[in-house]
């Protein structure tokens, strides 16, 4: 038996010679730095969570009716009457909140080892994309089941186009193919949700790989172990401090997905909606044209930057402004290679400038998160009494935390390119070396 | 027949014009592509006028009518309601409609209560921010949102507001004021939307 299974491995190499030295490369001789730690779980893991979305999505739409007269019902279809249908609705919708917990992480673990530096722009530019696209593939997413918040959330993000001068109004026309979301809008959603973004979201996902196998990881210390001592136990020429991605990276992180599966099979099971987070109540409601729903706001992933538009008063009589603050909190990401001209890497070894304008910025996104998921609108009468005008202090609150959001920016800026920051020395090798 | 002489010029040339050739030949290719997104002809069709009784609209109420498949409120505004109007003036972004938001009605409606009647208010109920429907607020009594609310809608998407004429109040992300539909009278008790009153259009 086993002489079949080696026959046929001589068969394959025979007439593919190339297959072997492309898996040694990006497998088991792709030397990775040996003192990754916590923060280097959430790329694998969002690769699984990947792998997870397209199966299950492939097996929803088996059951989904794309029309806005059926959308609804057949959802509720798969919730009900499908066999098992209620699972993979629901590993589908957790998947996708988890994905962007993961994503977040793993971006937050880039700007603090600084992993967007030089050489490794292109990863990060390439990774920034997969986060837009994850945006656009996770809205459609959200207006597949057609309730009256998929309805109205589909306005206002298609809406938002509407803002840009002159050609506004006929773009909001051409994305909907109608004059409000109908029909026609789910099907194209559906149709982009379904085979389009995901093509182009694995097409990034394997260039995202391709680039960092061609520069190779950075690690909690920010040294390049390519330009460290040579020879290991495996090969004498390659990084002294590191080890192969298989089977020692493999393993850790079927460690972290052994535990992450556990976190998100209690989500599935005992708490889907995740009180609301996950999924919304409201959208237990069929899409209804004529009433917004009282309390309208995105799922929390996007709440952040729901919030710098809701916080951006229009002016000059157009409400582009906040569009363009929104778009440019991303943007910004995109550029932090290059709006980033520290000389070290890791925050282990930055100055204490960094480590205080990174901390406002973290909390200011999620001051920014209060405000978008209305949290701010219950706190306030709690803490300044019923009585207080709640927009004012909500408004003033926000501005200084979209200040702050695009105060970093600029801060970073200054500080990296004037020279302002004292770092620390950086170790030779990684602080874990034998 | 071989020709030893590389004629670059010539290679330019032809490498050129086969690229743009080529290169107009995708562009005309992906225009169907392009234009099938714009609404269809269907879509297109569904926009008849909307005829509606007002004899059951009490003094303060509002109903909402489907035209287009967009909210249309007409609002029978109660005579405080009116008296507001005027006072609200100074925190309006543009309160005679004929700034940013001089297109935001018919000529007919361009006035202080954005109506052919005084009391009748007939409007697109869509925010000009981002198209959600605002929440019709028409007490007068302090709100979380203004201490001194004298009326008015409150969108529940951005929290921009508008007073009882859909005038928008300053400092909030809405830019305009909202749309007064084309309309009118058929009789003292019936409106129709979507028609310009005669010899107005």
């Amino acid at each position: 038996m086993a002489n079949v299974f080696s026959n046929i491995g001589e068969w394959v190499t025979d007439r593919a010679p190339g297959l072997m030295p492309v898996y040694r490369k990006h497998m088991t001789e792709y030397y990775a730095p040996k003192n990754f730690n916590i923060w280097y779980y959430f790329g694998s893991l969002a690769l699984l969570v990947l792998v997870n979305q397209i199966v299950t999505g492939i097996f929803l739409t088996m059951n989904y009716d794309p029309s806005a007269s059926g959308a609804f019902d057949s959802v509720q279809y798969i919730m009900r009457d499908v066999e098992w249908g209620w699972l993979i609705r629901y590993m589908h919708t957790t998947g996708a909140s988890l994905f962007f917990v993961v994503i977040y992480l793993h971006m937050f673990r880039g700007i603090i080892y600084g992993s967007y530096q030089k050489p490794r722009e292109l990863v990060w530019l390439l990774g920034m994309l997969i986060f837009l696209v994850l945006m656009a593939e996770a809205f459609m997413g959200y207006v597949l089941p057609w309730g009256n918040m998929s309805f109205w959330g589909a306005k206002v993000i298609v809406s938002l186009f509407g803002t840009i001068p002159v050609i506004g109004k006929d773009l909001v026309e051409w994305i909907m193919g109608d004059f409000l979301p109908a029909d026609a809008t789910l099907n194209r959603f559906f149709a982009l949700h379904v085979i389009a973004l995901p093509l182009v979201l694995l097409l990034l996902v394997v260039l995202h790989l391709a680039a960092l196998h061609e520069v190779g990881s950075n690690n909690p210390d920010g040294v390049d172990v390519k330009h460290g001592p040579k020879g290991n136990r495996w090969d004498p020429t390659k990084p002294a401090d590191g080890i192969p991605f298989h089977p020692y990276y493999t393993v850790k992180d079927l460690v972290g997905v052994g535990l992450f599966l556990a976190i998100a099979a209690f989500i599935i099971f005992f708490q889907p909606t995740f009180g609301g987070w996950f999924l919304e109540h409201d959208n237990s409601i069929p899409a209804n044209n004529l009433v917004t729903p009282a309390q309208i706001k995105p799922v929390w992933y996007f709440t952040a930057f729901y919030a710098i538009v809701r916080m951006i008063p229009s002016a000059l009589g157009t409400a582009v402004w906040g569009v363009l603050g929104m778009f440019g909190a991303i943007v910004l990401l995109f550029l932090m290679p290059w709006i980033d001209a520290g000389k070290v890497r890791s925050i282990r070894y930055r100055g204490t400038g960094f480590k205080v304008a990174l901390t406002l910025f973290v909390l200011a996104f999620f001051g920014l998160m209060l405000i978008g998921t209305d949290s701010t609108a219950e706190l306030i009468p709690m803490f300044f009494g019923a009585n207080v005008d709640v927009t004012a202090i909500e408004n003033l609150f926000g501005r200084v935390m979209v200040l702050i959001y695009f105060g970093f920016f600029v801060f970073l800026w200054l500080y990296t390119h004037l020279g302002w920051e004292k770092t620390k020395p950086v170790p030779e090798r990684v602080t874990t070396h034998d | 027949m071989a020709n030893e002489v590389v004629d670059l010029g010539r290679r330019r040339f032809l490498t050129t014009t086969t690229s743009v050739v080529g290169g107009v030949g995708v562009v005309a290719a992906v225009v169907p592509f392009i234009k099938s997104w714009e609404p269809s002809a269907r879509a297109k069709a569904a926009g008849a006028p909307v005829t509606q009784s007002l004899k059951k609209i009490e003094s303060g109420q509002q109903l909402i009518v489907a035209w287009r498949s967009l909210p249309v409120f007409i609002v029978n505004r109660t005579p405080s309601q009116l008296d507001a109007l005027p006072k609200q003036d100074s925190r309006l972004v543009d309160p005679g409609s004929n700034g940013a938001s001089a297109d935001q009605q018919p000529k007919y409606a361009q006035n202080q209560t954005r109506s052919i009647k005084p009391e009748w208010l007939v409007m697109v109920g869509i925010c000009t921010h981002l198209g959600c429907v605002p929440n019709y607020v028409g007490e007068m009594k302090p709100e979380p949102f203004d201490p001194n609310w004298q009326g008015g809608y409150y969108c529940p998407c951005h929290h921009s507001r508008y007073d009882m004429a859909g005038r928008v109040y300053q400092g909030v992300p809405a830019p305009k004021n909202m749309v007064i539909p084309p309309y009118h009278f058929v009789d003292d008790t019936t409106v129709q939307i979507g028609v310009d009153p005669q010899g107005a259009a």
